[in-house]
């Protein structure tokens, strides 16, 4: 029996950064109708976030208060990923909307930059992109103001950027020669985070052990979630974003700021990924790679829970995450030694992480077939027009 | 005059097939047969995507199928009879597993490298449609389709060897070794044939009506179905055809890079399988091959001087495609992209009569039925 | 008016339609008879657009029945629905943006529409035939080969009109034909739907009264999912239900008809 609610419990905890991980995407997804395949990266983002606050409490006048490093690293994380949400909004994003599968892409070119960004990131390569885009976009006030009307206009603006371009790389490997300024800040090998002494226990309820790192992430998450639901449903900024979910063009006549409130959503959405972010660097070491291993995860959580129900979400995760684990510990072995050899092959035909994964996915998929649109659909007349 | 235009790419397309054996060191007719191989994956997708407008992110499962299913037949043709494939010792396993069997045969194995994909993608793909699941949805779920393959394959050690993948240039065909530089241009050959063998299947597909009616779904679905068509059948039988092309390619690259491993159905080769699509310019064909031998082309240069950068570069023309081409090179081209620019600096070219009367539907509908004016209309 | 005494060719027997406790159409009775022509009409919010769906397959109701030709089409998908011959043109023209008009009735015009014989039949001269004669009905000869995509709003009226009886269906489904049309296109659609009626059964949901009166036919007045009263356009203006739900109660002010309010 202990070992039913041990199982259980492992099952709640990697359900629940499951959870974290597809809030918001869920936000983002189903308030707004965009895939962000770069919400993985997001994530990175704010796993490394957490890495580099925990150097800075290390050493130096914050050591004194390092164990409470965590706690400082959670709202950096959602203010770094949302911001470079909202840049991917303001950039990409807004360009391609109503075109979701041009939006799956192009994010999943920026998916790709992000990643190989952390890889090879340096001092020299920051301040080449820093003055690569300072003169890309000081550039055209600089030349005289006429060109501006001419017909190769276009022409002229894709060169000022292709040669500011240039010119960043030119320096970046310029300032590359110098020792200091060429190492890379995090490189292609994982980092790890030690956690706080006091996330590093276990509290014993029953005989059931819970290491406090879980538990933590399980508060972690409810909390979340709370502040996600109150922010949808009673804030005055939630509002208006279900408003708009709901009819655009209305919303417009009424008033609200539809731009602001797209470029909010998504902040909104990057930011937790930034915070889910936080909590998987409590699970172990990560890489540039984090994202590509949550993202379909991720995305058959929002399929499954139904898109634009928190509670789907919630459901649909600690569902996937819980079955998940279940089937790849083998536990169902020690809870039932005697069943059948038959139904014993199977289980331990799918009682690793990866098989376990197969037979989730594929019990979603038929599960599809009977549910199309996921635990939670969304009713009324609208939803095929 | 417009004789010439119809010939021309094929009597170049000859002259190529015959003189690049001879002049590209073997490597690199080698990487060029491979690249061309996988334009036939891309010609499949720009089937289903281009056309018919669903966006998979899981052929990678069927091009690895194929791959497997040659792969498994040259490690048995490799062995002296009555052994087995190497690895199998490694895992302590005594007897052949039952599914190997068939693959002892050649006509199996050429069966199954196309009709086995097509069937697992009839299958996929008729569970998905039917139950109306399309738009990114669609996306999704064949990325986890992937997912799921990928995780069997890679796990089952016992099985196909997991990780490692199954190796085959050590087989021999007619006596000869598949890796074997002879061998190799034979398949340079066969893949050059296999490519325009397969682009013209797909312009025979989305010429007539049939594909129409697949433009038709991607732009209009329910309206199609109050037409009294069943899209279902549709996108299943074209998902099929998708899947069964990318069988061939997975199949013709595995014999030519002499290894078939799991990652053929990782997630980031299948949506570069997009992205040559979109680079080369979707709904054009030709488009889809052109941007399977750039892209690929473009990546080995580029991972053979300064390989960090690639990604970059990669995720740099996902943007810009998507947002400045959307049409690919050839979209662009074909809609007069050449011109626009040679306009903007500065020597625009002449219209060839006065546009407004050009333009004119009933001056065109007259001008086709005189009969067509060399020089006229694009 | 006529009311005809032979079978009718479709009916809608006490149809409901709920979404989530919404009655978007309730107890609904309606029936054709062949030949027929028939309009419908009914404020904003009546169910008109539920209504054809329900014909079509798109919605199922909640509880009645639909008959066609002596079936129940409950159950039956959209697209099996449309080769029985059930045609629906659509409120907003939707035609095949990037296909020319040709190909647009070619898609439509009646015939197997199974793949494989899409894939490798052709069309026969009877078809070709018929998608040409139905070209110059509709005028769009001279614009076969253009994308209908750059048709005018009104080509794209007649475009899927055309399209429609390409199919050659028993029960034409006609939603809004004339919005956005001009006056002239307007008289010819009416003739044309006018002509229809006979061979056709024609169902015509139209906002635009002084065309339904120049249709000269029975009248259906839909208003909150259900029939609120049938008979000849000039019975059906002057009765006082049929004003109340157009125009409001006396007191309550205009509500349906017209943008006044909130100005």
């Amino acid at each position: 029996m202990d070992l039913l609610y041990d199982t259980l419990f492992n099952g709640l905890a990697i359900g629940s950064v499951l959870v974290l991980a597809a809030l918001g995407l869920a936000v983002v997804f189903g308030l707004m109708g965009v895939i962000n395949m770069a919400h993985g990266e997001l994530m990175m983002l704010g796993a490394y976030t957490t890495f580099v606050v925990q150097n800075l409490f290390k050493n130096g006048p914050l050591q004194g208060i390092f164990p409470l490093y965590i706690l400082v690293a959670i709202p950096l994380a959602f203010l770094v990923s949302g911001l470079a949400g909202l840049l991917l909004e303001k950039t990409v994003i807004r360009r391609l909307y109503g075109r979701p599968l041009e939006t799956l892409l192009a994010t999943w070119g920026v998916s790709l930059i992000l990643q190989q960004f952390v890889r090879s990131v340096s001092s020299a390569f920051v301040i080449g992109l820093l003055v690569a885009v300072a003169l890309g976009l000081v550039a055209p006030r600089l030349l005289p103001r006429p060109w501006g009307q001419r017909r190769w206009a276009p022409v002229l603006g894709v060169a000022t950027w292709v040669i500011a371009g240039l010119v960043g790389i030119a320096l970046a490997s310029g300032l590359g020669g110098v020792r200091v300024l060429d190492q890379p800040w995090f490189s292609a090998r994982n980092i790890d985070v030690t956690a706080p002494v006091w996330l590093r226990g276990s509290v014993d309820l029953g005989a059931v052990n819970m290491p406090t790192a879980r538990l933590f992430i399980i508060a972690l998450t409810a909390l979340a979630l709370v502040a996600v639901h109150w922010f949808l449903q009673k804030s005055v900024w939630g509002i208006r974003i279900r408003a708009v979910t709901q009819n655009r063009s209305m919303s417009d006549c009424l008033g609200i700021p539809t731009e602001t409130v797209d470029a909010l959503t998504f902040l909104v959405g990057s930011g937790l990924a930034g915070v889910a972010g936080v909590a998987v660097t409590l699970l172990g070491s990560v890489g540039p790679n984090l994202g590509g291993n949550y993202i379909v995860d991720c995305f058959m959580v929002v399929v499954l829970g139904g898109v634009g129900k928190l509670l789907g979400t919630v459901v649909a995760a600690l569902g996937i995450g819980v079955l998940s684990y279940v089937i790849g510990s083998g536990s169902l072995l020690l809870v039932w030694p005697a069943m059948p050899a038959g139904l014993n092959e199977l289980i331990t035909f799918f009682a690793t992480t990866s098989m376990a994964k197969v037979l989730v996915f594929a019990l979603v998929v038929v599960f599809l077939q009977f549910r199309p649109a996921g635990l939670f659909p969304q009713k009324g007349r609208m939803v095929e027009a | 005059m417009a004789k010439w235009r119809t010939w021309l790419p094929w009597l170049l397309l000859v002259a190529a097939g015959l003189i690049l054996p001879a002049i590209l060191p073997p490597f690199r007719l080698n990487l060029l047969g491979r690249f061309l191989s996988l334009g036939i994956v891309a010609l499949g997708i720009d089937l289903i995507w281009g056309f018919t407008g669903m966006l998979s992110l899981g052929q990678g499962i069927f091009f690895a199928l194929g791959g497997y299913a040659v792969g498994m037949h040259l490690q048995l043709l490799a062995l002296p009879p009555g052994e087995l494939p190497e690895f199998f010792g490694l895992y302590g396993v005594k007897a052949l597993p039952a599914f190997w069997q068939p693959f002892h045969s050649p006509l199996f194995t050429g069966l199954c490298i196309w009709v086995l994909p097509a069937l697992v993608a009839g299958v996929l793909g008729y569970l998905v449609f039917r139950n109306r699941i399309k738009g990114v949805y669609f996306s999704i779920l064949t990325q986890a389709a992937l997912l799921v393959f990928f995780n069997f394959f890679n796990g089952q050690q016992k099985l196909i060897n997991g990780t490692n993948g199954l190796k085959t240039d050590t087989a021999r065909i007619f006596g000869e070794l598949v890796g074997s530089d002879a061998m190799q241009r034979n398949l340079f050959w066969l893949t050059l044939v296999l490519v325009v063998a397969a682009w013209a299947l797909c312009r025979w597909i989305t010429r007539g009506r049939f594909g129409d009616a697949l433009i038709a779904i991607r732009d209009d679905e329910p309206r199609l179905r109050f037409t009294g068509y069943n899209p279902t059948a549709y996108k299943t039988l074209v998902f099929a055809i998708a899947g069964a092309m990318a069988g061939v390619s997975g199949a013709l690259y595995t014999v030519q890079s002499g290894i078939v491993s799991p990652q053929y159905m990782a997630v980031p080769f299948s949506i570069e399988m997009v992205i040559w699509v979109a680079v080369g310019g979707r709904g054009t064909l030709i488009g889809a091959v052109l941007g399977a031998v750039l892209i690929n082309y473009a990546k080995s240069l580029v991972s053979e001087q300064l390989p960090e950068t690639w990604l970059f570069i990669q995720g740099g023309l996902f943007l810009l495609v998507v947002t400045a081409l959307p049409d690919g090179l050839v979209g662009w081209w074909r809609q007069g992209g050449p011109r626009q620019i040679q306009a903007m600096v500065g020597w625009p070219p002449l219209a060839p009569t006065y546009p407004g009367l050009d333009l004119d539907p009933a001056v065109q509908a007259e001008r086709e039925a005189l009969g067509s004016i060399p020089g006229g209309a694009p | 008016m006529t009311v005809s005494a032979s079978t009718p060719v479709l009916e809608l027997r006490q149809v409901s339609v709920s979404f989530d406790g919404f009655l978007a159409l309730n107890d609904l009775n309606l029936s054709l008879a062949p030949g027929e022509l028939r309009a419908v009409i009914g404020p904003n919010g009546a169910g008109k657009t539920t209504f054809l769906d329900v014909i079509t397959g798109k919605v199922r109701p909640t509880k009645g029945d639909v008959v066609f030709r002596g079936r129940s089409l409950l159950g039956i998908a959209e697209h099996r629905i449309a080769r029985l011959g059930i045609g629906r043109k659509f409120q907003t023209p939707r035609v095949y943006q990037n296909l020319t008009p040709r190909r647009n009735l070619e898609l439509a015009v009646k015939g197997s529409h199974a793949p494989f014989s899409l894939l490798f039949g052709g069309l026969d001269s009877r078809q070709r035939d018929r998608v040409q004669q139905l070209l110059a009905v509709v005028g769009l000869e001279a614009h076969a080969s253009q994308r209908a995509g750059s048709l005018s709003h009104g080509q794209k009226q007649w475009l899927e009109i055309a399209m429609l009886l390409a199919q050659d269906p028993y029960v034409l489904l006609v939603d809004e034909p004339v919005a956005g049309l001009s006056e002239e296109e307007t008289e010819r659609t009416g003739a044309l739907l006018r002509s229809l009626a006979g061979d056709h059964t024609v169902l015509v949901i139209e906002h635009d009264m002084d065309f339904i009166r120049e249709l000269d036919c029975p009248v259906t007045v839909l208003h909150e999912g259900h029939v609120l009263c049938e008979g000849p356009m000039d019975a059906v203006q002057s009765d006082p239900r049929v004003i109340e739900v157009y125009l409001g109660v006396e007191d309550s002010g205009v509500e349906d008809s017209g943008v006044e309010a909130d100005a």
